[in-house]
């Protein structure tokens, strides 16, 4: 197996190399993977911009690492909140504006929430906040942009998302949907324990709706049948639909994830941290989301490999992930024949990643481990 | 330590509490869904009164003093605690919750934050007190409770009755007008009572208004100024702790003294 062929165009050059070693040799041919290995990596993307995806994953593990690990350096968190904009400009390209401008509108979003929540207005500071940023979306994001990039020009080549292929998607929509679909669970499974009927009503009907369908469904959902519900003439970027169905599917199963840990903590720690006069988000924020989650660490991580290992479904419309390049690679007429050195390619990335993410969960339960120490 | 300040408790009990009423119960009513829990209880508290309500169980005790900072909500009548009427407002209950300190039978400390970080959290965010402060008021009060080298540690790694020092540690650094202690001596080993009760007679030495739902009749013949007996939802027999025990005036607080003093 370790001294399988490493050098070949084609299987059938691999096949006469192997026959040239001996008699009855059954050695793997990893030649297709050297041979395809940009392509298994990075898909169509534009070979001579590969140094953009590498650089905003090397950003993003510099951003990531604060919140990981305690022991890093705090000032890393200003890549923390700026990196998902820089990352965005990185693999997309464009002008620099665009992200920027997005990125302004979150700032001005969140100042004008913190003026209104100390006005008397407080209770309408989310749905006023809510409108001002999908306005600010619809209306101001481009033209200021614009504005921006007629005086400062900076930009990079703009790849549109049907360059963007193997394992490199995989990681695109997984990481997406891993970090949008945690706060957005959270959410959810606090909308449900509400004692706010409406937004009880609301979450658990979006919960079961989004969990009783298969993801495939909504898969083809994004990819087909959402088309017919935009306006005509919207382009809607089918990979940005796809990374917004995986993170609400995740989102679904996340909740009850967090909701079993809710439901863990004793009512005790609701009335300790009530009696001390805590409001309900504080008391949310310091008591009981600390412990809950950490009850729920195990599941949270089962859902974020779910999620990750479920990105290879979106081969079945049509985007180029690791299974879908196999899939093209094995209908060349060079490499058609070749099985399973490609399928253990995959498996090996992947197991990487969700092996990786396993042992940092149970990391950090340790971290968190409080008592008898 | 102890005798001594049993006894400073025995003497200043002598001086009638005689303040403005703090809290107020007015004709208050509650029911558990068909269960009437608490029925026409009218209670009038002064400023350092030292009540001890005691009981037989599901008398409604716990659920009347829950009642005065609003974990339990009552549905008729009215309560007014330190010249605030509880109702359905958040932002009066959180007034409320800020001059009322709570102790509970199973301490409700916060296992994921230390000790200081415990008896600080409340102070730093409902108080808005800076955290060098809140840090130096917490370390005085786990002097007081005779805890502070275990600052640093979680609760999950404390005794019972450290745990419960440092709960009412914990409440008192919001600086409340009023302390609610319900059972605080229940759950803990007949060993570690004693160092409890300890730290509640010398708050009761600093003229804290204090209720206290206890069987500790010890504890209620040496701090209460009032003892008040609760069955099925009403207050029997409320009298100064030296009558109340030597005199009761009801059959129904006669034969819960018997069961209660026997051993």
């Amino acid at each position: 197996m370790t001294q399988g062929v490493w050098e070949a165009d084609s299987l059938n050059e691999c096949r006469k190399l192997r026959e040239s070693i001996g008699e009855n040799t059954n050695v793997a041919c990893w030649a297709v993977i050297n041979e395809r290995w940009n392509q298994l990596l990075f898909g169509f993307y534009p070979p001579e911009s590969y140094w953009r995806p590498i650089f905003a994953l090397i950003l993003f593990g510099f951003a990531i690492s604060p919140v990981l690990f305690t022991t890093v350096r705090k000032e890393l968190y200003i890549l923390t909140f700026t990196s998902p904009f820089l990352c965005y400009w990185l693999l997309w390209g464009d002008t620099i504006w665009g992200p920027v401008s997005a990125a302004f509108s979150f700032l001005l979003g969140i100042l004008l929430f913190q003026q209104i929540s100390r006005s008397k207005l407080s209770i309408l500071s989310v749905p006023i906040t809510f409108v001002f940023v999908v306005l600010y979306w619809s209306f101001l994001l481009t033209p200021v942009a614009e504005q921006l990039d007629n005086f400062i020009p900076i930009s990079l080549t703009y790849i549109p998302s049907k360059e963007f292929g193997g394992f490199m998607l995989a990681l695109i929509i997984g990481i997406t949907g891993i970090i949008l679909s945690l706060p957005i669970g959270i959410l959810l499974a606090l909308g449900r324990q509400s004692k706010l009927l409406i937004i009880n009503k609301i979450c658990v009907f979006f919960i079961e709706i989004i969990r009783g369908v298969p993801l495939i469904v909504w898969l083809f959902t994004a990819s087909l049948l959402l088309n017919y519900f935009l306006p005509p003439g919207t382009n809607f970027d089918l990979m940005l639909r796809v990374v917004i169905m995986v993170t609400l599917f995740a989102s679904a199963y996340m909740a009850e994830v967090i909701r079993g840990g809710l439901a863990a903590l004793p009512v005790g720690q609701h009335e300790g941290s009530s009696s001390l006069g805590l409001n309900y988000w504080q008391s949310m924020r310091l008591i009981i989301l600390p412990q809950a989650l950490k009850i729920s660490i195990p599941g949270i991580v089962n859902t974020f490999i779910g999620l990750f290992k479920d990105t290879t479904l979106v081969v079945f419309i049509g985007l180029l992930d690791p299974i879908g390049l196999s899939n093209a690679i094995r209908a060349t007429t060079d490499w058609n024949g070749i099985y399973w050195e490609l399928f253990i390619f995959i498996g090996l990335l992947f197991f990487v990643c969700c092996f990786s993410m396993s042992r940092y969960s149970q990391f950090l339960e340790r971290r968190l481990q409080t008592e008898h120490r | 330590m102890s005798q001594a300040s049993q006894e400073s408790a025995v003497n200043d009990k002598n001086m009638t509490a005689s303040g403005e009423p703090i809290i107020q119960i007015q004709k208050m009513n509650k029911w558990f869904g068909q269960f009437h829990v608490l029925k026409e209880i009218d209670l009038e508290v002064v400023t350092g009164e030292r009540i001890v309500i005691c009981g037989p169980s599901g008398s409604g005790k716990s659920t009347l003093i829950r009642c005065i900072n609003r974990l339990e909500e009552h549905q008729e009548g009215q309560i007014v605690v330190d010249g605030i009427e509880l109702t359905s407002d958040l932002k009066h209950i959180e007034q409320v919750r800020r001059e009322v300190g709570m102790v509970f039978q199973h301490f409700n400390l916060f296992p994921h934050l230390t000790v200081l970080e415990n008896c600080t959290l409340a102070p730093i965010w409902v108080r808005k007190q800076p955290k060098a402060e809140a840090e130096s008021t917490a370390m005085s009060y786990l002097e007081r409770v005779k805890i502070p080298d275990q600052a640093h540690k979680y609760p999950g790694q404390l005794s019972g009755g450290q745990q419960q020092r440092v709960a009412i540690a914990r409440s008192l650094c919001m600086q409340p007008r009023i302390m609610l202690f319900d059972e605080p001596t229940s759950a803990l080993d007949p060993e570690m009572i004693k160092e409890v009760l300890d730290v509640m007679i010398e708050l009761a030495d600093t003229g804290m208004t204090m209720l206290v739902v206890t069987h500790e009749m010890g504890f209620a013949r040496t701090v209460a100024n009032r003892v008040i007996f609760m069955d099925e939802g009403q207050i029997i027999e409320q009298n100064e702790p030296e009558e109340f025990f030597n005199n009761p005036q009801s059959d129904r607080t006669k034969l819960f003294l018997s069961q209660i003093l026997q051993h």
